[in-house]
């Protein structure tokens, strides 16, 4: 009996992992794409019938794409930069942001707290785009615009990493707080040395989010930027593949901009992917 | 707040307690002064990014604006043209973004849950390579995709897709997939399917290890014959925190899905309007026609529609008093 259902499920789990790498492997297919296409030559890129995998993997494409834009009005360099310093500024002021907030909405009770909590759980669902137009307005309004601020603030609003906190930090059992109080730990003290170590995997599953958002976000960029040098890589190696479809020229330059956007995802994915779900455990809506 | 007085302080009338309350009220405030000290970053954000705008662009509906002149209120005309004489939206954007949204926000909630649940049957040690392989493409984004995606259907010979059609014998000559408007559509529910295993599908993987095993042993005790069966009446009621928080994350994700159409064609606004999305609709007013007041307007329509998509998942999924 015991023995039959060993067998049961074995083959039920044999069956399910042959057809899961399957059909793995056909959902990766654009990412294994992007790696090889990037390190096609020219001739491999427009060969015909076309080959998926790299026959003569070659550096060719990055060069071109860093000479390429080194020679326009704004070089490679700059967008690259403007990307980076956004990219690590804004994940350090959301984790600041995002935890304090989370810290006393998830172990204080104030006045608003249940006005603010149902506001933030309503605006899950808030998709910037839908009012790009008033913040524009609010932007220029503010004067933050053609500055790093303009890229920075707007996403320092985020409830959905303040609501996975505030789910994560709402598990720290409250005596290890009361506990600190008592030994003369300041609300500033708690904070530091114990909800924001104890975090950490809520912490790290906020940072994929955010910088995917911020990596790969063009908005910003179209929107609150007029100022070219104040762009980001994604607008560049977006307005670099507009207008692509039908053209030769510039194949190659995307092929590795694309390899470009992706690669510090993943890497970043990698590094914090156990934690992620540790997360989640704790963050649904209830 | 306790709003019952004692008797001796009852007595001086109305006009106390009312100030009584507001002193108290005030104590309370400072009392908890750091609290407010600390969520001010995020709510000062979150003030002026998200509440403020959803509230400029609910007035901006009932006005007329091109961004530099002034503001003429119009009452809600903006809306009657919307609905009787705006012929692109009701013809193209409305039908287009409710098979859209349809599609692919229930389908890829669903392929998410599947997938994970399929994943979740495996055992510990390779559920990592499986769970990186779905989620890789919606890691990837937008803009790293385009180059798939143009590369795949690319219009000529060359195309992985034309390609393989034409290997197989099924397409006499190549097909230009990205600007035919019999495709295009087609080609942006695949794209954003192959896509929709994003943030939600990684809660609901957490969601499955939460379920208490036990409650699989009880099941069947209590007669429960089917894996279906089990994860109807026990998998999915016990994580529901989870499916909510992902049914909210792919209503969002559909909605922002509408950059799609753009990031294949290249062009703003997509041949003969096939691809043509309520989200581009606002695009197209806002900042190609600079017709503020009406792409408000449309914007505030399509933020009621997510309102009551997120209503309906709340329905199936929440407690009664959320919402």
């Amino acid at each position: 009996m015991l023995l039959r259902k060993l067998r049961k499920i074995t083959a039920f789990q044999a069956v399910l992992t042959s057809c899961l790498t399957a059909l793995a492997v056909f959902m990766s297919l654009p990412i294994i794409f992007i790696i090889n296409h990037a390190f096609k030559p020219q001739n491999e890129l427009f060969l015909f019938p076309p080959r998926f995998f790299v026959q003569s993997p070659t550096f060719r494409n990055f060069e071109s794409l860093i000479l390429h834009a080194s020679n326009a009005t704004v070089p490679f360099t700059r967008y690259l930069f403007n990307s980076i310093i956004i990219a690590v500024l804004t994940l350090g002021c959301v984790i600041l942001v995002s935890t304090m907030a989370g810290y006393v909405l998830a172990k204080y009770r104030f006045h608003f707290k249940g006005l603010i909590m149902s506001m933030i759980t309503l605006s899950l669902m808030f998709a910037p785009e839908t009012v790009g137009i008033p913040r524009y307005l609010i932007i220029s309004g503010i004067g933050i615009n053609d500055t790093y601020f303009g890229h920075i603030l707007p996403a320092l609003a985020s409830p959905v990493a303040v609501f996975m906190l505030v789910g994560f930090i709402s598990q720290i059992p409250s005596e290890l707080l009361e506990a600190a109080k008592i030994d003369g730990a300041s609300h500033l003290g708690i904070f530091a040395r114990i909800v924001l170590p104890l975090s950490v995997p809520a912490v790290a599953t906020i940072s994929i989010l955010t910088f995917q958002g911020v990596w790969g976000d063009v908005e910003t960029s179209t929107l609150f930027m007029q100022e070219e040098t104040m762009r980001t890589l994604a607008f560049y190696v977006n307005s670099l593949l507009s207008g692509l479809q039908n053209s030769v020229a510039g194949q190659n330059m995307a092929a590795a901009a694309g390899l470009l956007m992706f690669l510090p995802n993943l890497i970043i994915f990698l590094l914090f992917q156990k934690r992620v779900l540790e997360t989640m455990v704790h963050s649904g809506i209830k | 707040m306790n709003t019952e007085l004692t008797p001796s302080l009852a007595k001086p009338g109305r006009k106390s307690s009312v100030r009584l309350k507001l002193k108290r009220f005030l104590l309370d405030i400072k009392r908890d002064s750091f609290a407010y000290f600390f969520l001010a970053p995020f709510l000062i954000c979150f003030l002026l990014f998200i509440v403020i705008p959803v509230v400029m662009a609910a007035t901006l509906g009932f006005t007329s604006y091109d961004g530099f002149g002034k503001l003429h209120f119009i009452g809600v005309d903006n809306y009657i043209a919307l609905f009787t004489q705006d012929i692109i939206f009701l013809t193209k954007a409305i039908p287009n973004t409710f098979l859209f949204a349809l599609i692919v926000g229930p389908g890829g909630y669903l392929l998410s849950f599947a997938f994970a649940w399929l994943i979740h049957q495996l055992p510990m040690k390779i559920r990592d390579y499986y769970t990186l392989a779905f989620y890789a493409p919606s890691m990837a984004g937008g803009v790293a995709l385009t180059v798939v995606w143009i590369a795949a259907f690319s219009g000529d010979r060359v195309g992985y897709f034309n390609n393989f059609l034409l290997g197989m014998g099924w397409i006499d000559s190549p097909v230009i997939w990205l600007q035919d408007p019999k495709y295009l559509l087609k080609i942006m529910i695949v794209v954003s399917l192959w896509t929709s295993f994003s943030v939600g599908f990684l809660a609901m993987l957490a969601g499955l290890q939460t379920v208490n095993r036990e409650l699989y042993e009880a099941g069947r005790i209590d007669g429960i014959t089917s894996r279906l069966q089990e994860v109807f009446y026990i998998t999915i009621p016990s994580m529901k925190p989870q499916m909510l928080f992902s049914a909210v994350m792919s209503i969002v994700g559909t909605l922002k899905a509408g950059g799609i159409s753009t990031q294949l064609t290249g062009m703003p606004i997509t041949p003969s309007y096939s691809g043509h999305l309520i989200i581009n609709h606002i695009d197209d007013y806002a900042f190609i026609r600079f017709e503020l007041g009406y792409a408000s307007a449309v914007s505030v329509m399509l933020l009621i529609f997510s309102y009551f998509a997120m209503r309906f998942a709340t329905r199936l999924f929440g407690s009664k008093e959320e919402l």
